[in-house]
């Protein structure tokens, strides 16, 4: 054969492939706009589940949800920040430190429902906070931490040693040249991370469906030591749980969610090429 | 003449391997102290040493000591320290920030928080290293936009913005063109009225130009010190003589 | 100038601290997983627990043999391997050597998209389209089968496989594409040959690391797979995973009793499972970026 006609198939064949891959999304995303955008009505926004879940709306699944990931940041975002300027700036490179470095990096692929394990063990049973907004932020902050500290660490790690050098040689401390001259620039590095790791707080279900998740609850929570609906898990029940849910209401529970997580991730993807653009080393 | 820096029995070692052995030398206030010799003599590590830079080093260790204005530098903060003894590295490293916030950056540090008296550094301190003209007009645009000898005059102001007693230089011109060169040679000469200066270099007729006195290191080791005009006429040590005249190095 | 260096020795405290912290929460999901899991093995033989081939928690006696789950778990994540893998490494191709600028951009951001979507949504369309749609194709009683969790995750570990693979392909050196264009390879034989060649070990790691996604995937397998404990004799049967076994059980279980601690243990199981991968795929990665 030719070697530009096997050139011509073979590229045909690649492109065919990465197609598959990204087609997915545009599927995924058109049939839930589809079948589910005629279900975002106020009513379905700003409402209470009635009816069994069969009328009224999804707020305190929205709200829910909202609370879990706010609850996260607080916990997560400062000790997972904190502990990769540890890691970088402070830490001795030696075996300990790369030991814990590598626990840390093979802590984001544990899957989520160990996670959820360790948070029903911790939180709910030995800590005794029960089930409730609680656990399931810090169970849902713990799985985020490792993606943060890893992110951070990467933007950290990528700042140039020679801005520490010459920090210190114009007499600066380590922390002044930690907050002088390394995190205003590995911030949006430290920020992206940080959105990605809520996108997946937003999203996740194993977490928290033994540390906080009920599965009909038409009242907001009143303290973080109550049970709240969350929307993935709220997707769940309607879709597997409970039969007969209407179509328009298990769509517009995916698309709620599916933007709200979307929304998080174009954010990351937009901070991250506007800075790339920006950075002049 | 005074005795500025006291060096006395200086060793210094990386992990195990030794990169200076038992340096004894007396710098004085106001001259500019050259050091020349190939790569690996040790020159840079004792400079980096001058103002405890070295520490940030894994495996760093230092015996014997340096004396600043008669005091141990190991027994004086180590930021006031940086601030008193201030470095020129070989190539400019302006940090990503504008121009005046480069200059303001040690004073900052060191809690200088006056507008007025920020302002006021700025412009002295650019004048002091002759960048003042070039850049006036344009204080607040990104350091890293000027070119290499500017970059390298800026980070010369900026170490002066810090009112340092000593200025080191790390081979400070060996990244730019000779016209760049020879502004911030004057710049040396100029400043050396009121600094004690410590310049170690690759190009040995810069040491030749611009050295009060000049020392020869090799291989860890201080082979000769003198008058400027001695060591390139007249050294008393051969090995100085063949590396002056270009023979190795 | 006193002031702030005690306010900066009480900031790197908290640094320190909290460094301490994240390395203490480390340990403790390991001490709260063996805590919780281990005591199973004091009422169950661990050979039996490992390949006993009844998974009956709840009937009286109860038998807890995950060979089933595994043997579910394998089924999925191979079926997935067997579809991403050729797709993942042939895009990351694409994508890194091919596609212009523009056009790579926005493949990238398409593709972390596709990684942004939950689970759980992942699942819901799965059941809804994927599931009728095999169910009709084979003429099978339900559509929610291994087959149907195998294509479903699939799609989830593409975006790993790409990202990673598509990193090891840029990293390699272009003085090798070069030199194959100036011996006169074509584009195409440069990529395949020499690119593709080179960055083995890379792609290596993203292929670990999408298995090692699969594996650990919850809610997607579990809305699509069925769910029957059972040991399957073809990808047409509805299976259940070690995932969803701790997902769907944990709930009735009774706390501190025999069932918790057998869901506790399969937590470690997949805990290891997946530290191995990880730990492999690492290996792999350093062993490319060292060099």
């Amino acid at each position: 054969m030719n070697v530009r006609t096997e050139q011509r198939i073979a590229f045909t064949v690649l492109f065919a492939c990465t197609l598959l891959v990204v087609m997915p999304v545009l599927v995924v995303l058109a049939i839930i706009f589809a079948k589910g955008y005629t279900a975002l009505t106020p009513e379905f926004l700003f409402g209470m589940p009635e009816n069994g879940m069969n009328a009224g709306g999804i707020l305190p699944a929205i709200l829910g949800t909202l609370y879990l990931v706010l609850g996260a940041i607080v916990f997560a975002v400062p000790l997972g920040v904190l502990s990769a300027i540890y890691l970088v700036e402070y830490s001795r490179d030696n075996a300990i430190s790369r030991l814990i470095k590598l626990a840390i990096v093979n802590l984001a692929g544990v899957p989520s429902v160990v996670y959820g394990l360790f948070g029903l063990g911790i939180f709910v049973i030995f800590l005794d906070f029960g089930v409730s907004i609680l656990s399931g932020s810090l169970t849902l902050g713990i799985m985020i931490l490792p993606v943060i500290i890893t992110a951070s660490r990467e933007a950290l790690e990528s700042v140039p040693r020679s801005f520490r050098i010459v920090s210190f040689s114009l007499g600066a401390s380590r922390w002044q040249t930690i907050r002088h001259a390394v995190l205003p620039h590995a911030l949006p590095g430290i920020l992206t991370g940080t959105i990605l790791g809520l996108g997946r707080a937003a999203g996740e279900t194993a977490p928290i469906l033994f540390t906080v998740a009920a599965f009909y609850l038409p009242a907001l929570p009143a303290s973080v030591f109550d049970q709240t609906m969350a929307l993935p898990y709220h997707l769940y029940v309607i879709s597997t749980q409970v039969p007969g849910i209407r179509e328009d209401f298990r769509f517009g529970t995916a698309l709620v969610l599916l933007l709200l997580v979307l929304l998080l991730n174009l954010a990351a993807i937009i901070l991250r090429t506007r800075f790339r653009k920006k950075k002049r080393w | 003449m005074s005795t500025h820096i006291a060096v006395r029995d200086l060793s210094i070692f990386y992990n195990d391997s030794c990169a200076l052995k038992n340096l004894t030398l007396d710098i004085q206030r106001n001259e500019i102290f050259s050091i020349i010799g190939p790569a690996n003599s040790g020159k840079s590590s004792f400079l980096q040493c001058l103002n405890r830079l070295n520490d940030l080093h894994r495996g760093f260790r230092k015996t014997g000591s340096i004396l600043l204005d008669d005091m141990d530098t190991g027994a004086i903060d180590v930021e006031e320290l940086r601030a008193r003894v201030g470095i020129v590295f070989a190539l400019p490293f302006p940090l990503p920030m504008s121009i005046a916030d480069n200059i303001t950056y040690g004073p900052r540090m060191h809690g200088v928080r006056s507008k007025a008296r920020l302002d006021e550094i700025v412009e002295q301190s650019l004048r002091d290293a002759y960048l003042w003209d070039e850049v006036k007009d344009r204080l607040d645009s990104q350091a890293m936009n000027l070119s290499g000898g500017q970059q390298q005059r800026l980070c010369i102001a900026r170490v002066l913005a810090g009112k340092p007693e000593v200025i080191l230089f790390d081979e400070p011109t060996s990244g730019l063109d000779p016209i760049s060169t020879a502004r911030v040679e004057e710049t040396m000469v100029l400043l050396k009225e009121r600094f004690t200066i410590v310049l170690v270099t690759n190009n040995v007729a810069q040491a030749a130009r611009v050295g009060t006195r000049t020392a020869f290191f090799l291989m860890g080791e201080m082979v000769e010190v003198d008058e400027t005009r001695i060591i390139f006429t007249a050294p008393s040590d051969p090995r100085t003589d063949e590396y002056v005249t270009g023979k190795f190095g | 100038m006193n002031l702030r260096k005690i306010r900066e020795a009480v900031i790197e405290r908290g640094i320190f601290v909290s460094g301490i912290t994240s390395i203490i929460i480390v340990l403790l999901i390991f001490v709260f997983l063996l805590k919780e899991g281990l005591s199973i093995f004091l009422s169950v033989n661990p050979l039996d627990f490992l390949f006993g081939e009844f998974w009956y928690p709840i009937s009286e006696p109860p038998q807890f043999g995950v060979l089933p789950l595994i043997i579910g778990s394998l089924f999925v994540t191979l079926g997935a391997a067997v579809i991403s893998v050729p797709i993942g490494v042939a895009s990351a191709l694409y994508i890194a050597e091919i596609a212009p600028p523009r056009t790579k951009e926005t493949l990238k951001a398409g593709i972390e998209l596709l990684a942004a979507i939950p689970s759980v949504v992942i699942g819901f369309i799965g059941m809804v389209t994927l599931g009728p749609w095999i169910k009709e194709l084979f003429g099978l009683s339900t559509g929610l089968t291994a087959l149907t969790g195998s294509i479903t995750l699939a799609f989830m570990a593409m975006p790993t496989i790409v990202s990673i693979a598509e990193d090891a392909v840029t990293a390699v050196p272009r003085q090798y594409r070069e030199a194959a264009v100036a011996m006169g390879a074509t584009k195409w034989q440069t990529t395949w040959r020499i690119v593709a060649f080179a960055a083995r070990p890379g792609m290596f790691a993203a292929i670990m690391l999408g298995i090692g996604r699969v594996i650990g995937e919850t809610m997607a397998v579990m809305m699509v797979t069925g769910n029957a404990a059972l040991i399957p004799h073809s990808i047409l049967q509805p299976v259940r995973t070690l995932t969803a076994t701790i997902a769907a059980e944990m709930g009735e279980s009774v706390q501190g009793g025999e069932h918790y601690a057998a869901l506790f243990a399969i937590g470690i199981v997949l805990f290891v499972i997946t530290f191995l991968i990880n730990g492999v795929a690492d290996w792999y990665l350093h062993r490319t970026t060292g060099k």
